[in-house]
């Protein structure tokens, strides 16, 4: 009975923000008592406070849109790109013979070391972040598209074909679906490398989006403003996040694991 | 429904398969008749489901060939349905889907009916995944046979049921077939089975058929009756004696080697 009611009152909404808040509240103590010099980190009020002030000037609500539209640009061209090519070369075995071994290859370059060479390519200019956050994405997508055809239950399309379902419908109803599970954790390590780049790409070589706006706000000693901006990044990180959870929810109702 | 003959009539003529150096079929002859059940027994690695596979299309025979009613066999059997142990089932459609599968036009009123049929109508909504074992093979059953097969091939369909459910399915499979009048092949280990479902009972040794005899009880067949003892008793005497003369034969030859 106990460990019921206990189990009870772990589902409850509020238990997974109790951290987080605790941890607010002995911060803001800390900034209050002097223990935390405003240099090195500003209290939660001030945060808020930049917040508010930035939000109202609608620089906040600027930077904030720059950067999701680079993200999402960045990732349906990546994303786009890493499924097509993940699925050519998980059904023919020829493309995978000719294209797998190179792709692999490049795969090990990490990708935030080309920034050098991107800003000597297309300079600092949106092209520069679409060109980035594509190259990161395609890679998880690409994987786990191959790899998630390519371990779709060969007994599954032999039955297929015992029952009369042509190349399409083999690909419809039993290979996609089949690798819909791969596909989607692709995705959210997709998500993941998205904003992960964009954070570099725009703390390095941009003229706004958030990562502009807190190495902006660093010259000017304004820890406030760095901190919103990194919190910002965990809230859309979050939030993408969240999509990619409801899209696995909604796509793999069928699951065991989602049941 | 219809007055024509429903099943198919097969032939196999010199039928042999092999695998690199490897025979599993030699020149196998057998001819089954139009609406017959006929089982087959034998060890694992005797060659069934190899034969299974060269039947329904799946495999091309090394040497010798299948004819369907006097047609050559040169692709997929479009007048067979595979039942399969593992019902491979497609998880990410529901029950009715999975029943469909393959079918053209206006499949839902045929797939349910046939779900009615297997007794499972009120479940045609769910997931495959929140059904147990014995409810998955019905579905596979009713997948099989809504496309109203002239020949159905089941290998081992109920290998991996519990007792109590595999007699369920034995008896849902008869009525069925006694319904519908397809011709049957079955694989099983089950000797007992053989005797409940077939007409005819081959005993399949080394790629050879090496038994072939009748089961001219009346149906439904009662497991207590004598005469169903006596000849399961006689075909697992003969299944066993196989064995053991083919293992004297090997500890001949080892013996033999010694000189």
């Amino acid at each position: 009975m106990a460990t019921k009611g206990l189990k009870k009152s772990l589902n409850h909404p509020i238990i997974p923000w109790l951290v987080p808040v605790g941890f607010l509240l002995i911060w803001q103590f800390l900034s209050q008592i002097g223990w935390l010099s405003n240099r090195v980190l500003p209290p939660p009020t001030d945060v808020i406070q930049a917040a508010i002030t930035l939000t109202l000037s609608g620089e906040l609500f600027k930077h904030i849109l720059i950067s999701t539209q680079r993200a999402i640009a960045g990732f349906i061209v990546g994303g786009i790109i890493g499924v097509s090519l993940g699925l050519l070369n998980g059904i023919s075995f020829r493309a995978e013979k000719f294209l797998d071994t190179s792709l692999q290859m490049i795969r090990n370059i990490p990708h935030l070391a080309l920034i050098p060479l991107v800003i000597l390519w297309f300079g600092i200019g949106e092209e520069a972040k679409l060109f980035l956050v594509s190259f990161g994405v395609f890679f998880p997508l690409y994987i786990n598209t191959f790899y998630g055809i390519k371990t779709v239950d060969a007994g599954l399309i032999e039955m297929g074909k015992v029952y009369g379902l042509n190349s399409w419908g083999l690909f419809w109803q039993v290979i996609l679906p089949g690798a819909l599970p791969s596909i989607l954790v692709g995705v959210r390590y997709g998500l993941g490398i998205m904003w992960l780049t964009l954070i570099v790409a725009e703390t390095i070589a941009a003229n706004s989006g958030i990562g502009y706006m807190a190495m902006n706000a660093r010259e000017f000693m304004r820890t406030d403003i760095v901190v919103l901006s990194i919190l910002m990044y965990a809230l859309l990180g979050k939030l993408a996040d969240a999509i990619a959870c409801g899209l696995e929810a909604k796509l793999l109702q069928w699951h065991p694991s989602y049941q | 429904m219809n007055t024509e003959i429903r099943g198919a009539d097969l032939k196999l003529l010199r039928l042999s398969k092999s695998f690199g150096q490897t025979s599993v079929l030699s020149h196998l002859d057998l001819d089954i008749k139009p609406g017959e059940f006929v089982a087959i027994v034998g060890r694992s690695g005797c060659g069934k489901s190899t034969l299974l596979r060269l039947i329904s299309g799946l495999d091309r025979p090394t040497s010798g060939g299948v004819l369907v009613d006097g047609e050559p066999l040169h692709q997929l059997n479009p007048s067979a349905r595979i039942m399969f142990q593992d019902s491979r089932l497609l998880f990410w459609c529901r029950v009715l889907e999975n029943v469909g599968l393959g079918l053209r036009g206006d499949w839902r009123p045929k797939a349910l009916d046939m779900l009615a049929q297997v007794g499972l109508a009120d479940r045609s909504q769910d997931w495959i995944a929140v059904l147990s074992g014995g409810q998955r093979q019905r579905v596979a059953l009713a997948r099989a046979l809504v496309s109203q097969p002239r020949l159905l091939l089941l290998d081992e369909p109920l290998g991996a049921l519990d007792a109590l459910t595999r007699i369920e399915m034995q008896s849902l499979i008869e009525q069925l077939w006694l319904e519908k009048q397809f011709t049957t092949l079955l694989i099983t280990h089950d000797v007992e089975e053989s005797v409940v479902l077939a007409d005819r009972v081959l005993l399949l040794e080394a790629g050879q058929v090496t038994m072939d005899i009748d089961i001219p009880l009346s149906r439904p067949r009662y497991r207590g009756d004598p005469a169903f003892g006596r000849l399961v008793e006689q075909i697992l005497s003969r299944v066993l004696k196989s064995h053991s003369s083919v293992k004297n034969q090997f500890q001949l030859a080892e013996s033999g080697s010694h000189f």
